[in-house]
């Protein structure tokens, strides 16, 4: 039975069995696995992205070819506000309607800034009923707790519902150079200034003069 | 003096190391990549956008568009339809191939050529191509979102734009949707605050 060691007759008794049953050490040499551990981690972090996109929601307005002239919901010009979009983050804006017959309004230039179209948004919202603020009061209360998320947006509904025809109106108008980042800002102004109606239209040629005018100025 | 051994016990780094791999593994989630890159604007709103049930239309900075839908069974009835108007056959690999891509920019005159590709091919025709075309003439932008809304009433709209792509283009895709009934659409944007990715 000299193949087989059992080594129960083999062991440390005997001389030249010494190297055999030298104890072997319990370690393994783990650098390969953590080596590839780090590997997989760093892969891992570097593939995973944590923010998920954000949306937001716009609604259109159904297209209707037949829809008459009359049936058309038509805005209080006193209380629109017209943005003008345009290349190199400029916007103008004005008041009103701009009317060939009529001296055309004059434009004011602005920017995407907090100082820019967000204050002279704020301004003119507060001036029709306080609606920004009131909206943003709401808004805190709902955010602290102390009213219901629903509740808050029952109020502002109301709120928006009675004044309908006395509050801001905004058209936002982006012409043919501005790009989409132009619009999703000026959408995100809407927003954060509680404008409750707004439109998304586009520039007639009348208002691409008027921007053109204004630019050479 | 003792000589003390150079090697330090590892075992606890090891442990966390591999716990880390165990929670990036778990998180991540594998999308296939993306047939354009879109590099999104950021918005205040805090809408999340949906992984599932979702017809979305990406539009890069050269304004080509490309268009995707979730779900296999969906993509391969949409593809089916679309090749019952264009006249064209997909076989079988195709429409496999069709479910398991990401978006796609590619016309139908080329899409049988676009399927059977490997990656890289892929990846040069898509480099050549202008996306879906969405002229009013030939406008097969309209079809892939006529069919999507058929076969998937249910699913969300969202549009991905770059922050380059032109208003003009936007404008012809809202259209488009606008066209097809549908007046509720999201746009997808990043976080106010984490503008790189």
């Amino acid at each position: 039975m000299a193949e087989v060691n059992t080594g129960d007759d083999g062991g440390g008794k005997k001389k030249h069995g010494k190297q055999r049953a030298k104890k072997s050490s319990t370690r393994i040499d783990m650098t390969p696995m953590v080596d590839l551990g780090f590997l997989l981690l760093t892969f891992f972090i570097l593939t995973t992205t944590f923010n998920k996109p954000q949306a937001m929601e716009i609604n259109m307005p159904i297209k209707d070819d037949k829809l008459q002239e009359k049936d058309k919901n038509k805005v209080p010009a006193n209380h629109t506000l017209n943005i003008l979009l345009t290349d190199k983050n400029v916007v103008y804006w004005y008041f009103g309607v701009a009317d060939p017959a009529k001296a055309l309004p004059s434009l004011t230039k602005t920017n995407y800034s907090k100082d820019g179209i967000r204050k002279v948004l704020i301004d003119e919202n507060n001036k029709r009923h306080n609606a920004f603020t009131q909206i943003e009061t709401w808004k805190k209360e709902a955010s602290e707790g102390k009213m219901e998320e629903v509740e808050m947006k029952e109020k502002i509904k109301v709120f928006r519902e009675t004044n309908k025809m006395s509050s801001l109106i905004v058209l936002l108008k982006p012409d043919k150079e501005s790009n989409y980042k132009n619009i999703v800002d000026a959408l995100d102004e809407m927003a954060i200034c509680n404008i409750g109606s707004y439109a998304l239209l586009e520039s007639n040629d009348l208002e691409n003069q008027m921007i053109a005018n204004a630019n050479t100025y | 003096m003792p000589k003390n051994s150079p090697s330090i016990d590892m075992t606890p780094m090891v442990d966390l190391a591999f716990l880390l791999v165990t929670f990036f593994m778990l998180i991540s989630q594998f999308r296939a990549e993306e047939a354009a890159v879109v590099d999104m604007p950021s918005s205040v709103s805090d809408l999340k956008i949906p992984d599932k049930d979702l017809m979305m239309i990406l539009v890069d900075k050269e304004d080509h568009i490309y268009f995707t839908i979730t779900g296999q069974e969906t993509r391969l009835k949409v593809l089916n339809k679309m090749g019952e108007k264009y006249k064209v056959v997909f076989n079988e690999e195709q429409q496999k191939e069709f479910s398991n891509m990401a978006s796609f920019g590619i016309p139908m005159s080329q899409m049988k050529e676009y399927l059977s590709a490997g990656s890289t091919e892929r990846k040069k025709m898509q480099e050549k191509s202008e996306g879906i075309p969405s002229d009013s003439t030939a406008c097969e932008l309209c079809d892939w979102v006529f069919y999507g809304r058929i076969n998937a009433p249910t699913f969300r709209v969202a549009i991905k734009g770059d922050q380059q792509t032109s208003y003009p283009k936007i404008r012809r895709v809202m259209d488009v949707l606008q066209d097809k009934k549908v007046n509720r659409f999201n746009l997808i944007t990043n976080m106010e605050t984490g503008t790189a990715e």
